[in-house]
């Protein structure tokens, strides 16, 4: 196939090195330096999407990050698939897979085109709120059916072959934007001694330079470039960073930059190449050297392919070759539009005229295109455009001095190209993105940076300042100011000279008005992407919406992947005067990061799969593993959860695990509590203030449960704290609160009692813990000790420090399931090899592992709490049942005390933690179930509780809860009712939590 | 993300190591038991949430684990200064804009 559109020599691409692309399942041929959309250009592709609500046929429109059409899939493979590629911006290379995201069968010969048609005048602004607001249970539905039609790109459904990564960088001057502004910046600041970096979006520096035919001393701009940045990379400080778009700019000067290196190269990146970096840059100053975009004008049918933008046009023949049409039309504002019809036709093709809407203009520019004999049509307009796949020919007419009427007859005109410039607008995005509000400026017709707290500068196009010459001059200061700014001295750079040319005012005009009222008009296009009109925002005013972000979200305007790069400020223009407000009373949007799409591969680097989160191990995690147990998540903790063997359901392993601690013995694996050391000589009586009972008296030697209340009044953790010398203890926490405790102790140490002489150090992983609990506990231990451990030398509460398994250990005669128990611990790496002493030690006494639930069961057969279970914020310990933990006595006024006396929380009716037993014994309520007392009454009916801990007990033979019921402690006997969400009810009494073994003598022989 | 100077580590070091804990100052009455129920309350729950100038409390939490105090402009996330816990600020809100805080709690 012959790329019809492409010039025989010049442009910026390699012509010994032809490439083959797919296009829609068709093969094409490029050039190596192409971008896929210069090459579909090249090729005579004139529809390259259809469009998100109407249907209607569109095509390439700009050559950059701004494009709204261009917008495709990418991916030779499944697992390859790239959505949201803008074609303007993708490098072409050999073997380039593309598609069009929507239109069907395809974008040629849409179906959705006729129904668009007719569905089209019946989808106004807010259509979807309209329409698809009830019921909100269809939504999903409405949503995918939406989607699927709008041809939004998808994501691949398998995983993704290539590795992405991260990078932290700092900089002295970070500059963004490889146009003359900023390579002028970079040389000056690098010439300085400063660490820079600077990043361009494009793959190579140049920025507006590479589009255009300027001469800089009188030599090809190319020249001027490749000096710099063969100068640039000499310097061993200077970070160079080409297909690198700066997406964010962050509080204190933290920029993100997403770096794509080898999206040109293949569908896969080579091997040992990460796809796409992302750098997160601090940098001590910036140079915004953003440029600025083109503006179209807004126009009848004004997106018929054919329809572009006069920069984009000049790109396509000066960097590409490629000139995307035959006959031209130019309808400009402002004197830089010229220029697309001055290289339309030195690449020899045929401009039929230049329609400008001043009534007279004196510029350079202007001067050229008389000289050349051009057709200059002043005063005047495109007021509609002919044609539905490419355009066919123009209407043009004359317009009121202010351009809101069209006063003169309509001529009409052959062409197959509209190139429309409505001016620049600065790229204000970056600069905006901390918060900082553009200001709008009548003589540059656009917003620029406003004031900012972030250490930064600007130069060149950002600025409105779309001269070389003043770009460079503008780089060039930002280069010495930033040297300046951080007390390197200025340097000598001398700029290249330019020549500069006459520039007439441009005129503000945004919308061409029409000979009907935009209403009735032909379609007027302000937003490509979302199919956004002039009638649309107009109606949107009408309809009461007068802030731009209530306008916005009405219309959709700026909601695509573009986010409006080329339509939002006429949009607000369109606003401004549908309102009767000026541009900047309107205001804009704001801007946000990213700037444009990026890859979540990129946002997550190396941070997926076993990456993704920290999992914390216990020393003993093999072990657990090669048994086969289930695991459960605890805070970043993997727990064995249950211990099945072959076949058993969950159930009959819990009571297998359960019956075996209460008849024989049975090991935990404790080691994720949290262990925080404590050490100084006020340690005691810091712990009196943080727990709400009594510590003075604890002997060195004993253990001490305690609980921990915010000053509130309300539980948070609860654990055993063990005195292991006069001023030294252990505490323990719930696995998964010991960071939130430790933090706890570390605030009043250092805000609130800073004179106290006390030491906290975690000290969780250091330590691993076995319990072993159940009537044989003891006698399993004896096999691995010659410490005395019967009842009267080692008694409950107590805790001693002996050798188990030839290991020093520390080891706590405490219970958490009621029964004898040990909690043996010792120092990390001998964790698993005493693990694996007693299970086989354990063999003959009947010793069983058991998880997380089977320990859930049993401390709730005794009404053992959790903290965080049976807990959630607005429990005191009086609500637990729990006043035994509550000392009064204590002369400081610890942490909690005060919160539980206030008079909420000494109130009658409060919810309180009760025992509640099922009436049916087989029938377990679930946790979470409501407690009503009239299980018949109206709805909705009045709630007493509610199930926080439900189990069925094996030991028991009936199942088991706790729960909270108003007042609950002075109703045992009572019965209370659980509707369930099928409709029935279960009925229960309300009894002590306490079970099993009531009197607790199992934990004491 | 901010960038934020350690008076403990006397060192610049990112936002990821740190924790904001709330507003500073708020010192826990020496004598609970003498509060009435409205003032144990107001100290529990109640905060300003200025917009501008306001002190906060910030702890160093994947870094030397201690706490300090900061002076932020909550608008333009400005760091004014950061100190030690016991000392005092020394950038203070405007008279107007204190006005305005109190205007809004009331």
């Amino acid at each position: 196939m012959t790329q019809q559109n492409r010039l025989n020599n010049g442009g910026r691409i390699d012509r010994s090195t032809p490439l083959t692309f797919t296009y829609n399942g068709k093969k094409y041929k490029g050039y190596k330096g192409d971008t896929l959309a210069s090459a579909m250009l090249a090729n005579g592709i004139d529809v390259v999407a259809r469009s998100f609500k109407y249907s209607r046929p569109r095509g390439i429109v700009a050559a950059g990050a701004e494009e709204p059409n261009a917008v495709l899939q990418l991916g030779a493979t499944e697992a390859t698939q790239v959505p949201n590629v803008r074609a303007t911006q993708q490098e072409l290379f050999d073997g380039l897979v593309s598609a069009s995201t929507n239109g069907w069968p395809s974008v040629d010969t849409d179906i959705m085109g006729v129904i668009g048609k007719i569905g089209g005048n019946m989808m106004p602004p807010g259509f979807y709120y309209k329409t698809f607001m009830f019921p909100e249970s269809l939504w999903d539905t409405y949503e995918s059916m939406i989607r699927k039609a709008a041809g939004i790109g998808r994501a691949p459904r398998e995983k993704d072959p290539d590795t992405y990564d991260t990078i932290n960088q700092h900089c002295d001057v970070m500059i963004v934007g490889a146009g003359p502004a900023g390579l002028a910046a970079a040389l000056t600041a690098a010439r300085g001694g400063a660490r820079v970096i600077i990043a361009d979006e494009q793959n190579e520096f140049g920025g507006s330079l590479l589009n255009g035919t300027e001469k800089l001393d009188g030599k090809p701009a190319s020249e001027w470039i490749h000096a710099v940045v063969e100068e640039l990379s000499t310097y061993d400080d200077v970070i160079l960073l080409p297909r690198s778009t700066v997406n964010g700019y962050h509080d204190h000067n933290f920029l993100t930059i997403h770096e794509r290196r080898t999206d040109h190269l293949a569908d896969i990146a080579p091997v040992n190449m990460t796809r796409q970096r992302m750098h997160r840059v601090r940098a001590k100053w910036v140079v915004l050297a953003t440029g600025a975009h083109e503006r179209p004008l807004v126009y009848a049918n004004n997106d018929v392919p054919g329809c572009m933008i006069t920069g984009a046009v000049s790109a396509y023949i000066n960097r590409y070759s490629v000139v995307p049409g035959n006959d031209l039309v130019v309808m400009t504002t402002n004197d830089y539009g010229y220029q697309a019809a001055l290289d339309w036709a030195d690449a020899g093709r045929n401009v039929v005229a230049i329609v400008d809407t001043r009534d007279a203009a004196i510029g350079d520019r202007i001067e050229a295109a008389r000289q050349r004999g051009l057709n200059i049509i002043l005063g005047s307009a495109v007021i509609e455009v002919q044609g539905t796949k490419r355009v066919t020919g123009v209407s043009v007419a004359a317009l009121n001095s202010d351009g809101t009427k069209v006063v003169g007859s309509v001529t009409k005109l052959k062409a197959d190209t509209v190139a429309t410039s409505g001016g620049w607008s600065p790229v204000i995005h970056l600069s905006c993105h901390t918060g900082s509000r553009p200001v709008w400026s009548d003589s540059v017709v656009g917003f620029l940076p406003g004031p900012t707290p972030q250490k930064q500068l600007t130069a060149g196009g950002t600025n409105g300042q779309y001269e070389t010459s003043t770009a460079l001059q503008e780089g060039l200061d930002a280069g010495q100011k930033a040297l300046a700014n951080i007390s390197l001295t200025a340097v000598e750079v001398v700029l290249p000279k330019v020549e500069t040319l006459k520039v007439a005012a441009p005129m503000s005009l945004f919308h061409i008005p029409h000979l009907k009222p935009t209403s009735q008009a032909p379609k007027q296009f302000v937003d490509y992407q979302t199919d956004v009109t002039a009638a649309g925002i107009e109606i949107a005013c009408r309809e009461g919406f007068e802030a731009i972000e209530h306008v916005k979200r009405y219309t959709a305007m700026g909601f695509g992947t573009d986010q409006g790069k080329l339509g939002n400020i006429n949009g607000m223009a369109v606003a401004a005067k549908a309102l009767n407000k000026s541009i900047p009373e309107t205001g804009t949007t704001i801007f946000r990061p990213n700037y444009t799409p990026i890859a979540f591969g990129a946002i997550i680097g190396r941070n997926c799969g076993a990456l993704f989160e920290p999992e914390r191990y216990t020393a003993m995690h093999k072990w657990h593993v090669e048994q086969g147990a289930m695991f459960e998540d605890v805070g970043q903790w993997k727990r064995p959860w249950y211990f099945p063997k072959d076949g058993e359901s969950m159930q009959q392993t819990l009571n297998r695990e359960c019956l075996a601690v209460r008849n024989a013995v049975g090991i935990l694996d404790a080691s994720t509590l949290g262990k925080i050391d404590i050490q100084g000589k006020d340690a005691r009586e810091f712990l009196g203030r943080v727990y709400s009972n009594a510590w003075a008296k604890l002997a060195v030697g004993k253990c001490r449960y305690g609980l921990m209340c915010g000053e509130d009044g309300m539980v948070f953790d609860d654990g055993v704290t063990a005195c292991l010398g006069e001023n030294h203890f252990l505490m323990t926490t719930t696995s998964g609160g010991a960071a939130h405790v430790y933090e706890w102790l570390e605030i009043y140490h250092q805000t609130e009692w800073p004179e106290l002489e006390v030491y906290f150090n975690t000290v969780t992983d250091h330590w691993s813990t076995a319990t072993i609990t159940g009537p044989n506990s003891r006698k399993l231990l004896e096999e691995l000790t010659d410490f005395d451990v019967t009842n009267d030398n080692f008694r409950y509460m107590d805790w001693k420090q002996i050798t188990v398994a030839g290991v020093p250990a520390r080891v706590f005669r405490i219970s958490f399931t009621g029964e004898l128990s040990f909690e043996i611990n010792v120092q990390a790496n001998y964790g698993m090899a005493v693990w694996e002493k007693l299970i086989e030690a354990g063999d003959k006494h009947g010793l069983t592992p058991y998880g997380t639930e089977t320990m859930h069961v049993l401390r709730a057969e005794k009404g053992f709490i959790i903290a965080g279970q049976d807990t959630d914020g607005s429990v005191h310990p009086f609500d637990l049942g729990m006043g035994w933990c509550v000392s009064n006595q204590k002369p400081f006024s610890y942490i909690g005390k005060r919160g539980m006396s206030r008079s909420d929380c000494v109130r009658e009716n409060r919810k309180q933690l009760v025992g509640l037993k099922t009436k049916d014994p087989k029938q377990v309520i679930p946790e979470g179930s409501a407690a009503v007392l009239d299980p018949k009454a109206p709805m909705p009916m009045p709630i007493e509780g509610h199930i926080s801990s439900s189990y069925w007990s094996e030991s028991l033979g009936h199942s088991i809860a706790m729960g909270f019921i108003k007042g609950g402690l002075d109703k045992m006997g009572d019965t209370v009712y659980y509707p369930l969400a099928d409709g029935t009810v279960i009925e229960a009494e309300i009894c002590s939590p306490i079970f099993f073994d009531p009197k607790g003598e199992r934990q004491n022989v | 993300m901010l960038h934020i100077y350690c008076p403990h580590c006397a060192e610049y070091r990112v936002e990821e190591e740190f924790h904001a804990v709330g507003q500073a100052h708020i010192a826990r009455p020496l004598d609970p038991e003498a509060c009435s129920d409205q003032e144990w309350g107001e100290f529990l729950f109640f905060r300003k949430n200025p917009r501008g100038l306001h002190h906060e409390l910030w702890v160093h939490a994947a870094g030397c684990r201690k706490f300090f105090n900061m002076t932020r402009d909550t608008q333009s996330y400005e760091i004014k200064e950061v100190y030690k816990i016991g000392e005092q600020p020394s950038f203070v809100a405007s008279p107007a804009q204190q006005q305005t805080t109190s205007g809004a709690q009331s």
